[in-house]
């Protein structure tokens, strides 16, 4: 498994790997934020960590037909499935490596851009700890998403139309934990439903993913 | 290690393509599979590589000891040879790949990026990590394709070579390998009487 992930690492680095699309599409869209917008501080301040958010969720978005649809391709996936690693695995490996090289930038770049939406102080340890914890489900809700639709020919729109209603409530609760860490308020209840979505996710989520996969390989 | 294949049926996108396939291969004997385009030959290979469930019949083989190459050889172009036959290598917990580059004359290209290979170079990688996965059975489809006559000839040792270490092969072919034990098994009497199978429609998944 650890073979998978190294590989999957590597090729993500290598050129033509898309590394840094999600990243570049994250510093985009916030740095445009206030353009659009306006330079007043307050108001920048209050809408940055649901910028934030949706800005990281769409990025992360952005990279997933390449979980699956890549070694689909070239046939990888026949393989891998026939290797001794059960197919649950598999997808959890690839969600993993989803994450690392996706989701893992976005959070290490978010508080850098928190600062050009004059994000409060108290905001920033939040925001962190919201990302960190609600970033994993959309990679492995994503993964499930990439494995319904692989083997489908442009199945990009299909794939953003599965997912993002299944993003909703990882938006929903990551945002307000951010929000509230900003504006000092208590944050508990909140983190504990998103780190509830994500082990839910994570426990569940490869299970349906390895079975559509087997449907879809046939 | 014995691959028993009785009464087997098989089904593509719903249609039953094959049917009332037996045969018995025991350690260190290959088959070819040979019947028209369509016939069936690929989805068997599939069949039997666990890939997709057989409609009717029994198959007496693990999933673990069969090692399946497609028409796709699985190759990350943005890796070197080397590493792509590591990580299929340590995937299977084995370690050695010098055999494999040996075997299919890849040891002056191992650090060339598999996505610079020609056609039938990528074909010696893909074929190449067969030996590196450590799996008795080789499920083989059009294995030569885009192979020049000494990359057939290499092939072909290397099957002979995995048969003699109590290996066995299962391929697709219409290219004479030079297999001198090889027996032929044509699918063609086996093709599916009735085209659709049971009510429940399998396409429909």
């Amino acid at each position: 498994m650890i073979a998978l992930l190294m590989r999957d690492l590597r090729l993500a680095v290598r050129a033509g790997g898309g590394f840094g699309l999600g990243l570049a599409f994250f510093l985009i869209v916030v740095a445009l934020v206030p353009f659009s917008v306006g330079p007043e501080t307050a108001l920048l301040a209050r809408i940055a960590p649901g910028v934030l958010w949706l800005g990281a969720l769409l990025a992360c978005l952005l990279s997933l037909d390449r979980i699956l649809a890549l070694d689909w391709e070239d046939g990888s996936l026949d393989l891998l499935a026939t290797a001794p690693i059960p197919l649950e695995g598999i997808v959890s490996v690839k969600a993993l490596a989803h994450w690392i090289t996706t989701a893992l930038p976005l959070v290490i770049a978010a508080p850098v851009l928190g600062v050009l939406l004059s994000l409060p102080a108290q905001g920033y340890l939040w925001l962190i700890v919201s990302l960190l914890v609600g970033t994993p489900a959309l990679s492995v809700i994503g993964t499930f998403g990439a494995a319904l639709t692989v083997g489908i020919k442009r199945g990009g729109l299909l794939l953003s139309l599965l997912v993002l209603p299944l993003y909703v409530p990882v938006l929903i609760f990551g945002a307000e934990v951010a929000r509230r860490g900003a504006e000092g308020q208590a944050v508990q209840v909140h983190l504990l439903l998103l780190g509830a979505i994500t082990c839910g996710a994570m426990a569940l989520l490869p299970f349906a993913s390895a079975a559509v996969l087997r449907v879809n390989l046939r | 290690m014995e691959l028993v294949v009785k009464e087997l049926g098989v089904a593509r996108g719903g249609v039953r393509v094959l049917e009332g396939l037996s045969f018995v291969l025991g350690a260190g004997q290959a088959l070819i599979l040979r019947g028209p385009n369509g016939s069936g030959k690929t989805t068997l290979l599939r069949v039997l590589a666990g890939l997709q469930p057989s409609v009717a019949g029994r198959i007496s083989v693990s999933r673990d000891s069969v090692a399946y190459a497609s028409h796709a050889d699985g190759i990350k172009g943005q890796l070197s040879v080397a590493e792509n036959l590591h990580f299929w290598a340590r995937l299977h917990a084995e370690r050695d790949i010098t055999r494999a580059l040996e075997a299919f004359d890849l040891r002056a290209l191992q650090d060339r990026l598999a996505g610079a290979l020609s056609a039938g170079q990528k074909r010696r990688l893909g074929l190449a990590r067969l030996m590196v996965t450590g799996r008795p059975l080789w499920l083989l489809d059009e294995p030569t394709v885009s192979l020049d006559s000494e990359a057939v000839a290499l092939f072909g040792a290397a099957i002979e070579a995995h048969l003699q270490r109590g290996g066995m092969a299962v391929i697709a072919t219409h290219i004479d390998l030079g297999l001198t034990s090889a027996r032929v098994l044509d699918v063609t009497p086996f093709r599916a009487r009735r085209p659709v199978g049971d009510a429940f429609d399998e396409a429909f998944l």
